[in-house]
C-alpha cells in the first residue's frame, strides 16, 4: 500500500514521491459525443514519472484523452486506473491541471493563488507560494486583477494555481500556444523542476521544438487512436508509425 | 393639468426643507427595504448558487418555481403575511401585525424569489466557465457557491437593485401588514396611496418624485461601485 | 458539509431578521390599535384630536384606515383593540355575535350625492336621495360605487334598494363599482364625469374635485352614524382592554366630544358629536 499522504511540493530536485511513480493504466478507453467517436480502444500504460508528451494532429482526441484521465469527462468505454485504482474523489484531489485558456477567478494575481493554498489547507503550501511566485515571476503582479494580466502571465498563474495543489499527475493542455517567449521559458523550468520532485507531467503540446526540450517518452494519437508510444528520443529519430513520421514532417495537417 | 408643475415644485421644497415628517417616513421606508432585502439575500443568494451549481432532480422545477413567484402579487403577499401574523393566525403571538417588522417579513417574501433567480441566472453563465476549474481543483459545492458569489458580487450588485426596486416600490403588501399607522407603519407608498385617497394629487405625485429620486441615489451608487469594479475586471 | 452551509445560512438569516424586526419588537410604549374607517382619517380628524388623548393618558392610538367592512373583518380576527366605524346594522351584529363587548353612538355627518356641474341626471337640489337615484338611473349616467362593502357602500345599496333600482344588472354599463376606498372613488368619479356618494367630511376635506359638486343633500336617509366598540377580549386575549375602554371612555365623555365639534376644515364642522351621556 502506498502512502496516500499527499506530498508537499518538493523544494529540492530528486525528492522523488512515491504516489508519482503509481502507474496509469488505460484499457480500452473510448469516447464518443454527439455520435461522433472521438476517442476508441485506447491502451496505454503510462508507469513512470516521467514527462510525457501527448503529440497529434488536431482533432486526434489529446484534450478529450486529458480531460478523461482527470476526471472531468466520463469515459463511454474502458477504463483508467491509478495504482490499481478508479478515479475517485481522493484521486482527482492529487492531480491538477492547466487549460489552454486559462480560467482565472475575477480577483488578484495573489487571491487566486490563495485560493488554492485555502483549498489544500497544507503548512506547506504557503511556503510553496512564494516558491511559485518566484519561480514564475509572479510578485510583481500580485495584486494586479488576475483578467487583465497578458496571456503568458496569466498561463504563468494558472500553472503555479496548480502546482500549489501539489499534485502527483500534473496535466497540461498545450500551455504555451501562443505565448510570449519569456513566459514559455518560464514555463517549462517550472516544469523540469516539477518534474525533477517526483511529479508526473503529461503535456499536450503542438509545439515540437518544445516537445524535444521536455518529453522524455511521447505519446502519438491519430484520429482517435493510439499510434505510437515511444521513448522521446526514439520517437524524434526513428518514429515507428507511419502518421508519426508523416506528422513530423509536416504532412498531416488536421 | 396644473398639478403637474405644482408638483416637480413641491418635491424639491419638501426635499429643501427637509420635512421632518416627510424625512420620518423616508427613513422607515428605507430601514424596511434594506432590511428586506438583506433578508432577502441572506436567504437568496445561498439558494440561488445551490441551483446554478447542484444537479439535483426536480431542480428545473424549482428554477421554474422561483421565476413565476418573481410575479407575485404584493397584495396576494400581503394577505398571506397578515393571515400569518393576524391574532387569529399561527404567527399572532408575535405581536407583529401593523408593525414595521411585519412589513420587512412581507417586503422579504416577495424579493426572495427575485434573487434567487437572479442569482440563479447570473451564477449559472459565471458557473459555465468555472466549472471545469472547480472540478479539476476538487472543490466542494459550497466552496464553489462561495466563489461564484463574490466573484461576481459586482453582478449581483444589479441583482440586489432588481430586489430593492420591487421592495421600495411596492404598497400592496406593505399597507395590508402595517396598516399605513402614522409614525409607525406609513412609508413612501402608502403616504403616496393616502394623498391620491385624499385627493391631494399634487403633494401624492411629489412624494412619488421624492421616492423617484431617493432610489435614483441608491441606484447611480451601486452603478459607480460596479463601473469602478468593471475597470479593474472584476465583474 | 452540506448541513453546516445551510445551518449556517440558517443562522445568518435567523440573526438578520432579529436584528431588523428587533426595534420594532422592542417598542414597548403604550398603544392601542384602532381600526376605523378612511373617512376618518382622510378627514383630517384623527390627525387633530388623537395627540389631544395621547397627551392626557399617555396612550398612542395607531389607526388603521380601512373601510368599514374590512375594519370589521380585522377585529373580527383580533387585529384591533377598538373599532370606529359607521354601519349600525353591521356593528350591532358585531356585537351581537360576541365580537364586540358594546357599541357606543360617538357622532354623526350626512353623506351628500356628489356629481358633475353639468348634471346630466338632473338631481341639482333635490333633497329626496332614493328620487335623486332614480333619475340617475333613468338617465344612465355614470355613478361610481365604491364597491367594497365600506359603511358608504353599505349605505348606498340600501338607498338604491329604496329607489328600487336593480344595480346588479347596471354593473359595469352606468353603474361602476372601484372596488376602493372614498377617495380613490371621489377620484375616479372627477375623472370619469360621474356621480357618486361620500360622506360629507371626506368630501370637504377632499382636494381634487374637479367638475364635481354636491347635488343633493339634506335627506333624512342620507345620516350617518359612527359607533365605537371595544373588541371583546373574551374572544381575543390580547385586547388591550384598560387602555381600549379609556379611549371609548374619552371618545363619548365631554372632552372627546367636544374635540370633534371644534374640528373644522374651511370653516365647515365634519362631525357632529352625538354620544348618549352614560347614566349611572
Amino acid at each position: 500500500m502506498p502512502d496516500p499522504r499527499v506530498l508537499p511540493f518538493p523544494t529540492s530536485p530528486g525528492e522523488a514521491r512515491p504516489a508519482a511513480r503509481l502507474p496509469l493504466t488505460i484499457r480500452g478507453l473510448g469516447f464518443v459525443a454527439d455520435g461522433t467517436r472521438i476517442l476508441d480502444g485506447i491502451d496505454l500504460d503510462l508507469a513512470d514519472n516521467r514527462l510525457t508528451v501527448i503529440m497529434g494532429p488536431n482533432g486526434a482526441g489529446k484534450s478529450v484523452l486529458l480531460k478523461l484521465l482527470h476526471g472531468l469527462l466520463a469515459p463511454s468505454a474502458g477504463r483508467i486506473l491509478w495504482g490499481g485504482r478508479e478515479l475517485d474523489r481522493q484521486t482527482r484531489q492529487r492531480q491538477a491541471m492547466v487549460f489552454q485558456k486559462p480560467v482565472l477567478f475575477r480577483r488578484s494575481v495573489r487571491a487566486n493563488l490563495q485560493f488554492a493554498v485555502n483549498l489544500k489547507k497544507s503548512p506547506e503550501a504557503t511556503e510553496l507560494l512564494s516558491i511559485l511566485m518566484d519561480d514564475l515571476h509572479l510578485n510583481d503582479l500580485a495584486d494586479r486583477p488576475a483578467r487583465l494580466l497578458s496571456g503568458g502571465e496569466q498561463q504563468r498563474l494558472a500553472l503555479a494555481r496548480a502546482l500549489l495543489l501539489a499534485p502527483d499527475i500534473l496535466f497540461l493542455d498545450e500551455p504555451c500556444a501562443n505565448l510570449d517567449p519569456a513566459s514559455v521559458l518560464l514555463i517549462e523550468e517550472t516544469l523540469h523542476k516539477a518534474r525533477a520532485g517526483g511529479t508526473k507531467v503529461l503535456l499536450v503540446t503542438h509545439d515540437l521544438h518544445q516537445a524535444r526540450r521536455l518529453a522524455e517518452d511521447v505519446v502519438f494519437l491519430h484520429r482517435g487512436r493510439l499510434t505510437e508510444h515511444s521513448d522521446a528520443d526514439s520517437y524524434f529519430d526513428t518514429p515507428a508509425s507511419p502518421e508519426a513520421r508523416a506528422y513530423l514532417a509536416g504532412q498531416i495537417l488536421l | 393639468m396644473q398639478d403637474f408643475a405644482n408638483s416637480f415644485s413641491l418635491a424639491f421644497e419638501l426635499l429643501w426643507r427637509f420635512d421632518p415628517a416627510l424625512g420620518e417616513i423616508v427613513f422607515l421606508s428605507l430601514r424596511v427595504t434594506f432590511a428586506a432585502v438583506l433578508i432577502a439575500c441572506a436567504i437568496g443568494l445561498p439558494i440561488g448558487a445551490a441551483l446554478a451549481i447542484l444537479r439535483f432532480p426536480g431542480r428545473g422545477l424549482f428554477v421554474v418555481l422561483f421565476n413565476t413567484l418573481m410575479g407575485l402579487p404584493p397584495v396576494v403577499v400581503g394577505l398571506l403575511v397578515y393571515m400569518l401574523l393576524s391574532n387569529a393566525g399561527p404567527l399572532g403571538v408575535l405581536r407583529l401585525l401593523y408593525t414595521p417588522g411585519a412589513m420587512i417579513i412581507a417586503q422579504s417574501v416577495l424579493v426572495t424569489p427575485i434573487i434567487v433567480a437572479l442569482t440563479h441566472q447570473v451564477l449559472s453563465d459565471l458557473n459555465a466557465e468555472y466549472a471545469d476549474t472547480f472540478r479539476s481543483m476538487v472543490v466542494p459545492w459550497h466552496k464553489a457557491a462561495v466563489t461564484l458569489l463574490w466573484d461576481a458580487r459586482y453582478a449581483l450588485l444589479t441583482v440586489v437593485l432588481a430586489g430593492f426596486g420591487r421592495a421600495i416600490a411596492e404598497v400592496g403588501a406593505v399597507i395590508i401588514v402595517g396598516g399605513n399607522i402614522n409614525h409607525v407603519t406609513r412609508v413612501m407608498t402608502t403616504a403616496i396611496a393616502l394623498e391620491t385617497s385624499k385627493g391631494d394629487l399634487a403633494l401624492a405625485l411629489a412624494l412619488g418624485l421624492v421616492l423617484l429620486m431617493i432610489a435614483l441615489a441608491v441606484n447611480a451608487a451601486v452603478m459607480a461601485v460596479r463601473a469602478s469594479a468593471r475597470r479593474m475586471a472584476y465583474a | 458539509m452540506l448541513t453546516r452551509f445551510f445551518s449556517a445560512s440558517a443562522a445568518a438569516v435567523l440573526a438578520l431578521g432579529v436584528v431588523a424586526t428587533a426595534p420594532a419588537l422592542a417598542d414597548d410604549d403604550r398603544f392601542i390599535i384602532v381600526q376605523s374607517t378612511t373617512s376618518t382619517q382622510n378627514s383630517g380628524l384623527l390627525d387633530a384630536i388623537l395627540p389631544q388623548f395621547k397627551e392626557k393618558s399617555g396612550i398612542e392610538v395607531r389607526v388603521v384606515a380601512v373601510g368599514t367592512g374590512q375594519a370589521l373583518k380585522n377585529a373580527r380576527n383580533g387585529d384591533g383593540d377598538v373599532l370606529l366605524v359607521h354601519a349600525k346594522p353591521a356593528e350591532e351584529k358585531f356585537v351581537a355575535d360576541g365580537f364586540g363587548v358594546k357599541r357606543s353612538d360617538v357622532m354623526y355627518n350626512d353623506f351628500v350625492i356628489v356629481g358633475p356641474k353639468s348634471d346630466p341626471a338632473g338631481i341639482k337640489g333635490l333633497s329626496d336621495a332614493p328620487l335623486a337615484l332614480r333619475k340617475i338611473a333613468d338617465s344612465k349616467a355614470p355613478f361610481a360605487s365604491r364597491g367594497d362593502d365600506s359603511g358608504t357602500h353599505k349605505k348606498e345599496r340600501a338607498l338604491w334598494k329604496m329607489a328600487e333600482v336593480d344595480i346588479g344588472e347596471a354593473s359595469g354599463s352606468w353603474y361602476r363599482e372601484t372596488g376602493s376606498g372614498m377617495g380613490a372613488t371621489l377620484n375616479a368619479a372627477a375623472g370619469m364625469g360621474a356621480y357618486t356618494m361620500s360622506d360629507r367630511a371626506t368630501w370637504i376635506a377632499f382636494k381634487n374635485k374637479g367638475e364635481l359638486a354636491i347635488l343633493t343633500e339634506g335627506d333624512d336617509q342620507l345620516f350617518n352614524q359612527y359607533g365605537v366598540i371595544l373588541v371583546n377580549p373574551e374572544k381575543h386575549a390580547a385586547v388591550k382592554k384598560d387602555d381600549g375602554q379609556a379611549f371609548i371612555d374619552w371618545l363619548i365623555g365631554a372632552e372627546g366630544q367636544k374635540a370633534i365639534a371644534a374640528y373644522k376644515v374651511d370653516g365647515q364642522q365634519l362631525f357632529f358629536p352625538n354620544a348618549v351621556k352614560e347614566t349611572n
